[in-house]
């Protein structure tokens, strides 16, 4: 009864003559949004029945279901009244923000949108269905609002879900390729995963940073975590190991298994710019060796000078 | 959104002219500072092959940004003697006057697109695209 | 403009400034030849860290400068490479093989010094 009183209470719903054959579609669609404003209750808990009825939105317990669905019905019926969906936009972004970590899917939300279409679309019937004339230009109006508002709450949980993934993969790229400074001018680069051209790249780019960043002179790149490696991951491996000496930063390389090494052989992967050691320790402890100054060209040139 | 800027190769100043206008676009349109690199080197190999090989020519750099797709494109045109045998050219190792080489395979590898037009005699046009990467 | 060429003791310190044209080049690689033979220098330093690109031309350049300093008794370190112009230069293909390398001015430094220690301490 109290939306009832509030809802008439207007002064622009006080001069709207009642429904009658003459009516054009902003009259009948007000019409249709008082009518789902007085019985917000109990289409609501119909709506949040049904929803539970068909095993929707099973991440989420009884009464978060209730308070989102209250919120979505009243951003859904201030979309029809005014025709714009921003609002409603927002608040599925919102929502779908707040879902998506809960496993919710496009299917549930795309589900639970329409089960409202329906709960509503089947209440107007229950009111007009004695004047189907009337019920039917209701329905003529409502139908496009309703479809249209459907749309908006899917694209906007599909593009979040789409920005969400992208950030994720973002975070997993970073977290995938992290350089540690172990100590002065000594970076450790543990390589886990598959290494694709794009990845190396990205490796590549962030390795020579951090070796300017760090004022880096020895990196060891440990690549046990690496499952397969072929010519292709070869050569990014072979040119980040160039692209740190022309910074003047030796690399050592790591956790190569005998058995890719035998391949690197087989397929004729030029190694000679490559130092390896067995493992990470000893690559550590060969890196320490090196940060004690040795000097590779200092034999040749004793040689001249002598 | 786009802009167009045509350097025309005579002298070797000219290179370092045409190098910077790319170098400037590609950061004007959002390009990493590596990828402004890769682009002001690839650059400057395609205008000093116009300048040994046909001793004068054009290089134009255009940027276009349309539906977030930001791309730049160097077209380097000359009237030259022209490749002779253009996949020769493309392969890794290849040298044409004395070691210089045009060092096409390299600059091949800085951009996302390359091709090569050449007749015989008739001179050489070289295009290459860079994307925006996200 | 010509690229500086400070003499400091045994060494030479040549810091390019900004990009330089082909003619720049060679006319730098002219004067470095001339410098390390009249002051006998036993170390050349070359600090590029002020270039934004350097493309097969100065790579190249570069390169035989220090094999030529090499063959008059210097050896020569280049120093400052930036990061993205490394990138660059291993995608094209140009990696300085058998030049020398350090991160910049100081680390270049310390690298021809630890040379003269070694050489002073073996006689």
């Amino acid at each position: 009864m109290m939306g009832e009183a509030m809802a008439r209470d207007t002064s622009k719903e006080a001069v709207t003559p009642p429904p009658a054959a003459g009516m054009g579609d902003a009259a009948l669609l007000k019409e249709l949004v008082a009518h789902l404003r007085d019985n917000r209750t109990e289409l609501r808990e119909e709506w949040a029945r049904r929803i539970s009825d068909a095993d929707l939105l099973t991440a989420m317990t009884p009464d978060e279901i209730f308070s989102e669905a209250t919120a979505v019905y009243d951003n859904y019926v201030d979309a029809l009244e005014t025709g714009s969906v921003e609002a409603l936009q927002a608040y599925a972004r919102d929502l779908s923000e707040r879902i998506i970590p809960r496993g919710v899917e496009t299917h549930e939300v795309l589900g639970i949108v329409l089960l409202l279409r329906d709960v509503l679309a089947r209440s107007l019937f229950e009111k007009y269905r004695a004047d189907p004339d009337l019920l039917n230009r209701i329905l003529d109006a409502y139908e496009p609002a309703a479809n249209r508002i459907a749309v908006t709450v899917g694209v906007s949980f599909v593009q979040e879900r789409e920005r969400v993934i992208r950030q994720q993969q973002e975070a997993i790229r970073e977290l995938s390729t992290p350089v540690l400074q172990v100590r002065e001018r000594l970076l450790i680069l543990p390589i886990i995963g598959v290494l694709d051209a794009q990845r190396a790249r990205q490796l590549t780019e962030q390795l020579l940073q951090a070796i300017r960043a760090n004022r880096a002179k020895v990196v060891v790149i440990d690549i046990t975590g690496v499952p397969d490696i072929d010519s292709a991951v070869a050569n990014h491996m072979v040119q980040l190991v160039k692209a740190s000496r022309l910074m003047g930063a030796s690399v050592i390389i790591t956790g190569l298994s005998s058995d890719i090494a035998r391949t690197l052989v087989t397929l004729g992967v030029d190694l000679t710019s490559m130092r390896t050691v067995g493992d990470l320790q000893g690559g550590i402890e060969e890196a320490e060796r090196q940060l004690g100054y040795a000097l590779p060209a200092l034999e040749d040139l004793d040689d001249e000078l002598d | 959104m786009g802009d167009e800027v045509r350097v025309p190769i005579v002298y070797d100043t000219d290179i370092v002219a045409a190098r910077s206008e790319g170098r400037r676009m590609a950061l004007e349109l959002g390009f990493s500072r590596t990828d402004a690199t890769l682009l002001a080197t690839a650059i400057s190999e395609v205008a000093r092959n116009i300048l040994i090989h046909a001793r004068e020519g054009i290089i134009t750099i255009s940027s276009s940004l349309n539906d977030e797709i930001a791309e730049i494109v160097v077209v380097a045109t000359d009237e030259g003697p022209g490749i002779q045998d253009v996949e020769m050219a493309l392969r890794d190792g290849y040298s044409s006057s004395g070691g210089l080489g045009l060092g096409l395979p390299g600059v091949r590898r800085l951009m996302d697109e390359f091709r090569i037009n050449s007749e015989d005699g008739k001179g050489t046009e070289v295009s290459m695209t860079m994307w925006r990467r996200q | 403009m010509p690229v500086p060429i400070l003499k400091q003791g045994d060494f030479l310190i040549a810091t390019v400034q900004s990009a330089l044209s082909d003619r720049e080049v060679l006319q730098f690689q002219d004067d470095l030849a001339e410098r390390v033979g009249s002051f006998r220098s036993r170390g050349v330093i070359l600090d590029v860290t002020a270039l934004d690109m350097m493309d097969s031309f100065v790579s190249r350049a570069f390169r035989s400068m220090a094999l030529m300093a090499k063959l008059k008794g210097a050896e020569t370190v280049i120093v400052g490479i930036q990061p993205e112009v490394a990138f660059a230069l291993v995608q094209l293909g140009l990696t300085l093989e058998g030049v020398n390398t350090a991160l910049d001015l100081e680390e270049g430094l310390a690298f021809l010094r630890s040379l003269t220690r070694r050489r002073t301490d073996g006689r």
